[in-house]
C-alpha cells in the first residue's frame, strides 16, 4: 500500500473527527431536543402513572413491548452480520462492519430501556438482577423476563466488546494524529496499543473467538425475546416456530436498518469512495433472501392457524386479516414482502436508492409486525368477556418517536468521535495477503497426493 | 540506550532487517516489529503467533457454566417457589441462563487474555514511533547491550534503513 493511499485513507476517514460543521450542531440539537421531550414524557408518565398512556386491561403490552422487540430486532443488524462476514473472511465487509456493530450497541441499549419504561416503578428495575434482596427473594429463573435480562446483558456486553476491540488500533491512529486533550483521550482509549506482531495476532484471535461466540448469543437473544410470547397460553403466541420466526424477522429488520445507516453515512460524511454501490447490492440481495424467508414464516404460521381452525386463534387471525387491524396487516405484507421482492429481484432497481427505499418500508413493516403480534392477541384471549382493543395515547407516541431520535443522535455522535469505517481494516484490505489455502488442498491441486 | 530502531517503507525491507538482526544473534523475542496493519505476507508476521487464548476462552466458558449452574440451582433451592407446576429446580429454563453465562464467560476471558497477553492497559513502552501510523514499519530492539549495538546498526542499515533512531 502506498504512502499516498494510506494518507488519503486516513484523511478521508478522520475528516469527520477533525472538522465540525454547523450542520452537525444543528442535527445534534434537533435530535437532542426530541430525545429530551421523550425523557420529559417518560417523567410525566412516571409521575402520573400508567393511566396517562393507552395501556389498559386487557392490553398491558402495547407500544412499549412492540418497541422493545423492534429495537432488539434492529440490533441484529450489526454484530451478527459482522461476525458472519468476519468468519467467512468476506473482503467487502471491511467498510461495513463498524457501521453495523454500532447499530447493535445502540439499538440494544434503546431496546433494553423499554422493559424498564414499561414498569410502573422503573426505579425498582434492579429487582431483575440476581442478588439476594433484604427479603431473600431471588429472581425466579423460570420467568422469561429474567431470561431477557441474562440474554440482553450477555449480548450487550459481547456486542460492546466486539465493537470496541477492533477500534483500539484506530484509537491509536487518532492518538498519533492529534494533540492536546484529544490526544490524551484517544491515548487512553487506545490502551497503549502499538501494533506489535503479538498485539495483532492476539487481536485477530480474540476477534475470531468473539465472532464465534457472538453468533449463537445473537440467535439466542431474539429467540428468548420470542419466548416472552410463546411461553404464554395466548392465541397465536403459543407456537414452537416463534423462535426462528423472530430471529429471521430480526435479521431482516436489522439489515434494513444497516442499509439506511450506511446510506446516511455515505451521503452526509461523503464516504462514496468507501461505501460502494456493490455493498448496497450485496446487502440488498441479503435483504431479498430475508424477505422471502419472512414470507415463508408468515405463510407457515397463518396456514397452520387457519387449518387448525381453533376458534380463539381464528378470531385473532380474522381481526388481523379482515377486521380492524387489516389495514396495518396488509401494509405490513406490502412493506415486508411485495415491495422488497419486486424491487430487489430486479438488478436495475437494486440501486442504492432502491435499497434505501425498500429498507424504510421494511422498518415500517417490521414495526407493524411486532405491533400485530402483541396487540390483537392480547385483545382476543380465551375469555371473550375480556376482549378489548388499544389506542395509543400521545405519551407512547412521543416516547416511541424519541427512541428513533435517540438512535439518530447516538449514531451521529459516534460517527463524530470515532472513525465510522475501520481504518486499519481498510488498509489491511489493500495489503496483499497470501492465499488462505490449507497445504493439503494445495498438494491435492497439484496432483501430488495421489501420485 | 533503551532502544534502537529504524523505520522501513515496505514489508520486504522490514523482513531483511529482521533477518539481519537474527544473524546478529538476536532471537525473535528480542526483536520488536510494529506496523499499522497486521502483516500477513512476510515471514516476520508469524512472530508471536502461538497463543493460549482459545484454551483460555474455553476455560472462561467452563467457569461461566459452573457459576451459572450453581447460581440457578442454589437460588431455586434457597427460595423454593412453586411456579406453573414446574419442579423447584427446573433445568429447561435454567439451561437458558446457563447458556448465556457460559458464552459471557468465554467472551470476558477472551478480552482479559487479549489485554494481559497483548500488553494493553499498561504504560506504553518507549519503543514506538508515530510514523507507524503513516504506514511505515518499525523494526527495532529494546534495551540492546552496548556491545551488540554496532552489529545491530549494521544489520538495520544493510536492510535499507535510511536513518537509525535511538531512544
Amino acid at each position: 500500500m502506498s504512502d499516498a493511499s494510506t494518507s488519503r485513507l486516513s484523511d478521508d476517514l478522520l475528516r469527520p473527527l477533525l472538522q465540525t460543521t454547523w450542520q452537525f450542531y444543528a442535527l445534534v440539537a434537533f435530535l437532542a431536543s426530541i430525545v429530551l421531550m421523550g425523557l420529559g414524557t417518560w417523567g410525566y408518565q412516571m409521575y402520573n402513572g400508567f393511566g396517562v398512556s393507552g395501556i389498559n386491561n386487557p392490553i398491558y403490552w402495547a407500544f412499549y413491548i412492540t418497541n422493545f422487540v423492534f429495537w432488539i430486532g434492529i440490533s441484529h443488524a450489526g454484530t451478527l452480520i459482522s461476525a458472519i462476514l468476519r468468519l467467512v473472511n468476506a473482503g467487502w465487509r471491511r467498510p461495513v462492519t463498524r457501521c453495523a456493530e454500532v447499530i447493535t450497541a445502540f439499538a440494544l441499549m434503546i431496546g433494553a430501556m423499554f422493559p424498564i419504561i414499561h414498569l410502573g416503578r422503573p426505579w425498582l428495575f434492579f429487582w431483575l438482577v440476581p442478588y439476594p434482596s433484604s427479603r431473600m427473594i431471588w429472581p425466579n429463573f423460570r420467568s422469561p423476563l429474567v431470561w431477557d435480562f441474562f440474554a440482553i446483558t450477555t449480548y450487550l456486553t459481547g456486542s460492546l466488546l466486539f465493537l470496541f476491540l477492533p477500534m483500539i488500533p484506530d484509537f491509536a491512529l487518532v492518538r498519533d494524529k492529534s494533540s492536546g486533550i484529544r490526544r490524551r483521550i484517544y491515548g487512553t482509549l487506545a490502551l497503549g496499543w502499538r501494533g506489535t506482531s503479538k498485539q495483532w495476532h492476539r487481536l485477530e484471535s480474540a476477534m475470531s473467538i468473539m465472532a464465534i461466540a457472538i453468533i449463537p448469543v445473537a440467535v439466542s437473544v431474539h429467540t428468548i425475546v420470542s419466548f416472552d410470547f410463546s411461553m404464554a397460553p395466548v392465541p397465536m403466541w403459543h407456537s414452537t416456530m416463534f423462535g426462528p420466526y423472530f430471529v429471521a424477522g430480526a435479521i431482516f429488520s436489522g439489515i434494513a436498518g444497516l442499509i439506511i445507516a450506511m446510506a446516511g453515512l455515505r451521503k452526509f460524511l461523503h464516504l462514496e469512495e468507501y461505501l460502494h454501490p456493490i455493498h448496497f447490492q450485496n446487502l440488498g440481495k441479503l435483504l431479498l433472501m430475508m424477505s422471502l424467508l419472512w414470507g415463508y414464516f408468515v405463510f407457515a404460521e397463518r396456514l397452520t392457524t387457519w387449518y387448525g381452525n381453533e376458534p380463539y386463534e381464528i378470531a385473532v387471525l380474522r381481526v388481523t386479516q379482515k377486521g380492524s387491524f387489516a389495514p396495518l396487516y396488509w401494509t405490513m405484507v406490502v412493506c415486508n414482502f411485495v415491495i422488497p421482492v419486486i424491487v430487489l429481484s430486479l438488478k436495475k432497481l437494486r440501486t442504492i436508492g432502491g435499497c434505501v427505499f425498500v429498507s424504510f418500508g421494511v422498518c415500517i413493516g417490521m414495526w407493524l409486525e411486532r405491533f400485530l403480534i402483541v396487540v390483537p392477541s392480547l385483545g382476543h384471549k380465551y375469555l371473550p368477556y375480556s376482549w378489548g382493543t388499544y389506542r395509543p395515547r400521545p405519551v407512547e407516541i412521543m416516547i416511541t418517536i424519541s427512541t428513533f431520535a435517540a438512535m439518530g443522535l447516538l449514531y451521529t455522535l459516534f460517527a463524530k468521535f470515532v472513525p465510522i469505517i475501520s481504518i486499519w481494516e481498510m488498509r489491511a484490505g489493500e495489503h496483499p495477503a497470501p492465499a488462505l489455502m490449507p497445504s493439503a488442498m494445495k498438494e491435492h491441486a497439484l496432483g501430488e497426493t495421489h501420485a | 540506550m533503551s532502544a534502537l530502531y529504524a523505520m522501513f517503507g515496505d514489508g520486504d525491507s522490514a523482513q531483511r532487517a529482521v533477518n539481519g538482526l537474527r544473524q546478529a544473534g538476536l532471537t525473535d523475542a528480542d526483536i520488536t516489529v510494529v506496523s499499522a496493519v497486521p502483516i500477513e505476507d512476510q515471514e516476520f508476521g508469524e512472530i508471536d503467533k502461538t497463543t493460549w487464548i482459545w484454551y483460555i476462552a474455553c476455560a472462561g466458558a467452563f467457569l461461566g457454566f459452573c457459576g451459572s449452574t450453581w447460581l440457578t440451582r442454589m437460588t431455586e433451592l434457597a427460595w423454593p417457589l412453586q411456579t406453573g407446576n414446574m419442579p423447584i429446580v427446573a433445568w429447561w429454563p435454567n439451561l437458558i441462563v446457563i447458556f448465556e453465562m457460559t458464552m459471557l464467560g468465554s467472551i470476558i476471558a477472551t478480552v482479559i487474555t487479549l489485554i494481559v497477553t497483548g500488553g494493553l492497559a499498561r504504560r506504553m513502552p518507549k519503543l514506538y514511533d508515530p510514523e507507524v501510523t503513516d504506514g511505515k514499519i518499525l523494526v527495532g530492539v529494546a534495551r540492546p547491550s552496548e556491545a551488540s549495538v554496532p552489529d545491530l546498526e549494521r544489520a538495520l542499515r544493510a536492510a535499507g534503513a535510511a536513518q537509525l533512531r535511538r531512544i
